[in-house]
């Protein structure tokens, strides 16, 4: 296995600065290639300063680090999936300020040994915060590469002493439509939103419990205060604001095959070859760039967990 | 009335002057191109909402004046599907032939977008007095497919969405009773 051990410098004081200078160069090729109306401004980096949430504080660099540049704070914090909060991508961050993180605990039950609920604050010291730069793929063919900070979901998982029955594990977000006023209509999604991966893939090192973005703490729009990241699968399963963890003998239906069974399958691995049945999966377009670039198998991390497919067939795995 | 005219072109146009500018400046969001394909999409859709509208009005009122800028709406529309088209083309798929002809054959909502388009296309070009002149009774046939291509691009808009759209359920409640007021008899 790879590991590349990321930049001791924080990403938060170099990557607005890189993104900017890329988006030059965009722009420049693109002055050369002879303009189409929009595209200045379309690539221009938006320069606005924004308030963000408390800086995390002994976060340590973690292991599978990526040279790409980093999708701007901007970006990451605008232009969000999160129907709790409305189906368009600037509504989370609209109306996400709703949302009261604390105080929070996760419920933990189903097959293990120490069923009850965790307060955040004790999650926060399950395990040292990493930083995990990660590229993440949405099933709508787009990217982006986000620092996250967080810790591996295994940690929380062994602390709750899985028993031998267990090979599932569900995750569920919050169900509050108060707080989240997406959820009022039940037309957009069943709620609440859950989410499962099998146990193997949950104790997989790659997959991590995200509590913060560029060394500071998870916007609500992002999914705070602690969300599920399996950078290898489409966005969607990456689930945002996690209130219990469930261990289960039998695999969950999750939302997105409830909802729509032939478009979304329970692995959901990122696959070019295997096409949502409205869109091509073969390429994307990533956040700030122009053109789009070819999607990769498992997202780019296939030496890290195609292992955990073999022998099951391809076509099955979406 | 002499300002009529001028101000409806004006008013038509401001969306694009507006998607231009914050194009321009960095007010599109962090995927302009989606964003600017969506803009373009949901003004040629709400033109050809607001042509309808007028049109009706006209028809039920016996007030002429709204069909003095039937011509106009329609085209506008047609201009905003256009550069939709184009956008769709240029950025987003950047020119890439087998990608296109993909999409036209394995996604039905591009194919149903087009049919669309290509009846607003017909419509553009017989939009003159001549092409009217030169149709006759058949000019009237064609032009009414637009209550075939308005289902099609409201179609086209619930197929892209990933969940329900509620943009495009407020198309439908628009143009179903504007489809039924079409079928009632003329009153004037
Ligand atoms: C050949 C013709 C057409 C093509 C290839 C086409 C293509 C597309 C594509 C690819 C999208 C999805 C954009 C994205 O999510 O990134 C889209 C959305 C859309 N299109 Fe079209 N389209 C066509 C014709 C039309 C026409 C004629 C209309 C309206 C009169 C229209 C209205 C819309 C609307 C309203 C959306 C939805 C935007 C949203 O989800 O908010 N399209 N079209």
């Amino acid at each position: 296995m790879l590991i590349k051990r990321p930049d001791p410098i924080p990403s938060s004081a170099i990557t607005d600065e890189a993104i900017y200078r890329e988006r030059r160069r965009f722009l420049g090729q693109f002055a050369l290639g002879g303009g189409a109306l929009l595209l200045p401004g379309l690539l221009a980096a938006q320069a606005r300063a924004e308030a963000r949430p408390p800086k995390l504080e002994g976060v340590v660099p973690g292991p599978f680090g990526s040279e790409e540049s980093l999708t701007s704070y901007q970006d990451i914090t605008s232009y969000n999936n999160f129907y709790e909060f409305g189906t368009d991508k600037g509504d989370p961050k609209k109306h996400a300020q709703l949302l009261r993180t604390r105080p929070w605990s996760v419920m933990v039950e189903g097959e293990v040994a120490r069923p009850g609920p965790i307060d955040i604050e004790d999650i926060l010291k399950l395990h040292p915060l990493e930083e995990r730069i990660y590229r993440m793929r949405c099933v709508e063919a787009w990217s982006m590469v986000i620092p996250w900070v967080g810790f591996p979901l295994a940690a929380l998982l062994k602390h709750a002493e899985p028993n031998s029955r267990a090979r599932y594990v569900e995750f569920t977000t919050l169900h509050d439509p108060e707080q989240m006023p997406g959820q009022r209509d039940r037309r957009i999604l069943p709620w609440p939103y859950v989410e499962g991966l099998r146990i193997d893939e949950a104790m997989h090192p790659l997959c991590i419990l995200a509590v913060g973005l560029y060394g500071h703490e998870l916007p609500n729009q992002n999914g705070a205060p602690l969300r599920l990241v399996v950078p290898w699968k489409y966005g969607f399963k990456s689930i945002k604001s996690i209130v219990r963890i469930r261990l289960l003998e039998a695999a969950p239906t999750t939302t997105w095959q409830q909802l729509s069974p032939r478009e979304y399958g329970f692995y959901a691995n990122v696959n070019p070859e295997v096409d949502h049945p409205r869109w091509s999966q073969r390429r994307e377009r990533r956040i700030g760039e122009l053109r789009r670039r070819d999607t990769l198998p498992f997202n780019g991390y296939a030496e890290e967990v195609a292992h955990l497919y073999q022998g099951m067939d391809p076509k099955t795995l979406f | 009335m002499r300002w009529l005219k001028p101000s409806v072109f004006l008013l038509c146009s401001l969306p694009l002057l507006w998607l231009v500018w914050s194009g321009l400046h960095g007010g599109l969001g962090a995927n302009p191109i989606e964003a600017a394909m969506h803009e373009l999409g949901h003004w040629a859709l709400r033109l050809l909402l607001l042509g309808l509208a007028l049109n009706i009005l006209s028809r039920h009122s016996g007030w002429r004046r709204p069909m003095q800028l039937r011509r106009m709406l329609g085209l506008f529309a047609f201009a905003y599907a256009l550069l939709h088209l184009l956008v769709y083309i240029t950025l987003d798929q950047f020119f890439d032939l087998p990608a296109i002809l993909e999409d036209l054959r394995f996604r039905p909502y591009i194919l149903i977008g087009l049919s669309a388009w290509l009846i607003l296309l017909a419509m553009a070009i017989t939009s003159t007095r001549h092409w009217q002149r030169r149709l006759g009774r058949r000019w009237a046939r064609l032009h009414r497919l637009v209550y075939v291509a308005v289902p099609l691009a409201i179609t086209h808009n619930f197929m892209v969405a990933k969940t329900i759209s509620p943009e495009a359920m407020v198309y439908t409640a628009l143009f179903i009773p504007l489809l039924i007021l079409r079928l009632l008899p003329r009153r004037a």
